[in-house]
């Protein structure tokens, strides 16, 4: 029920935004939108909201991502949309291609997807102005879509909700006179392989404190370069669950267009390790 | 002994006084000083001149005594020999109930300005580093 009621205000919110729109923030500080369609960075949420709006303003933008290792594909696209500096609601599907691994096991599937409805609430401070820096609450509920696969490595259920809390700062000049963007969050989950492998596992089933962060550095107000780091629960039996980190590249020509690329190294996923590979994410604001 | 002890104490505060460190005015020199201050601020008004967001607030205002007031303000802030003698920023903008996002116009069209006379980067974060924490005194008013 609330699932319809979420996704009921997101179009709601993506309608409205056309004609009230803000760009009352500054440049980049809507952030890019991470893999599970939260503002951010790629691998991890930021505490910004997604878009430009301002207090009393909409801000939208939609997505898509594609990351490429030796063994697999990820594709992601997503909605979000914000109001008053204050609430973000997102939309994500992310579907990961098993490419070898399906075709060498001859598994049932060659495929795996799920969908992320999501909402982050900004606590308080600003990312640039307050004397606190920026925090945001947010909760994303998940549904991994082609269980048979996960069940049948031990993943125990095939939805679940997770909390994050995370704090966003950019200090002007902060490193050797360029901005400097600091996040650093930790989540509360157990889901495997972001959800698309389940949800809890045969090793372990209760939810883990997962620390993630990120540091960027802003050349000038359009490029940005970075990296970031996510731990990652290890809940299955059958193999290790990699954290992962990646190294970025973020170009923010004007308040409608993001563009990032980076080398994102995720380690070991389902028994394949060394899936290290090629990020791109293009996201368009309004 | 305790009296010499305080003697010197004294002393030592005195020089203290008399030794002040100089005043830090490396963004000043960066900026270009006052000709400098002055060519970012023209322009920065030129932008707002032009910014549908933000421009009715300039539409009753003394523009050419609102440029030597800017200057003065931001060579001050900058560590530049200068004395600002305008209003506080609260009472320049009472009335107003400016907004976030008209306070980040104007930081827009400053960095413009900014670009557009050739300010490297890192001496752009340092002035805005400084304007940043005045955000309270201007927004709300």
């Amino acid at each position: 029920m609330w699932l319809s009621q979420l996704t009921g205000a997101l179009l709601l919110g993506m309608f409205t935004s056309a004609a009230l729109a803000g760009e009352g923030r500054l440049l980049a500080t809507g952030g890019a939108s991470s893999l599970e369609g939260a503002a951010g960075g790629g691998i991890t949420p930021w505490a910004v909201l997604s878009g430009y709006g301002e207090k009393g303003e909409w801000g939208a933008d939609v997505f898509a991502t594609r990351v490429e290792t030796a063994d697999y594909r990820l594709d992601v696209a997503g909605v979000a949309a914000a109001y008053d500096n204050r609430i973000e609601l997102s939309y994500a599907r992310q579907r990961l291609d098993l490419g070898n691994l399906a075709r060498d096991l001859s598994l049932p599937e060659n495929s795996l997807s799920q969908d992320i409805f999501a909402i982050k609430v900004r606590l308080f401070g600003d990312l640039i102005y307050d004397q606190l820096p920026q925090v945001s609450l947010g909760i994303q509920h998940k549904r991994q879509k082609d269980f048979l696969i996960p069940s049948l490595v031990g993943a125990q259920r095939d939805e679940d909700t997770e909390g994050y809390l995370t704090a966003s700062r950019l200090i002007l000049g902060g490193a050797f006179g360029y901005n400097l963007l600091l996040n650093g969050g930790v989540r509360y989950s157990r889901a495997n392989e972001l959800g698309l492998l389940g949800f809890g596992g045969d090793r372990r089933d209760r939810r883990s404190v997962l620390k993630e962060g990120s540091v960027a550095v802003l050349l000038n107000r359009q490029w940005a370069v970075g990296v970031e780091y996510r731990e990652k629960p290890d809940n299955l039996n059958f193999a290790g669950e990699s954290d992962w980190a990646d190294l970025f590249v973020g170009y923010f020509p004007n308040k409608h267009l993001a563009i990032v690329l980076a080398y994102a190294r995720l380690g070991e996923i389902a028994t394949l390790d060394d899936q290290n590979g090629a990020y791109l994410s293009v996201q368009g604001s309004f | 002994m305790l009296r010499s002890l305080c003697v010197a104490l004294l002393a030592l505060v005195l020089i203290g006084c008399a030794q002040q460190p100089a005043k830090d005015d490396s963004l000043y020199r960066d900026l270009g000083e006052k000709p400098g201050i002055t060519r970012i601020v023209e322009g920065m008004l030129i932008n707002v001149a032009g910014d549908p967001r933000i421009v009715q607030f300039f539409a009753r205002v003394d523009i050419a005594g609102l440029r030597d007031k800017l200057v003065d303000k931001f060579c001050v802030i900058a560590g530049g020999p200068c004395v600002y003698t305008g209003d506080s920023l609260e009472e320049s903008h009472k009335g107003q109930n400016l907004s976030p996002s008209h306070f980040n116009a104007l930081v827009e069209n400053l960095q413009a300005s900014m670009d557009s006379q050739g300010v490297p980067t890192p001496v752009q974060n340092r002035l805005l580093a400084r304007l940043a924490p005045l955000r309270g005194q201007v927004i709300g008013k």
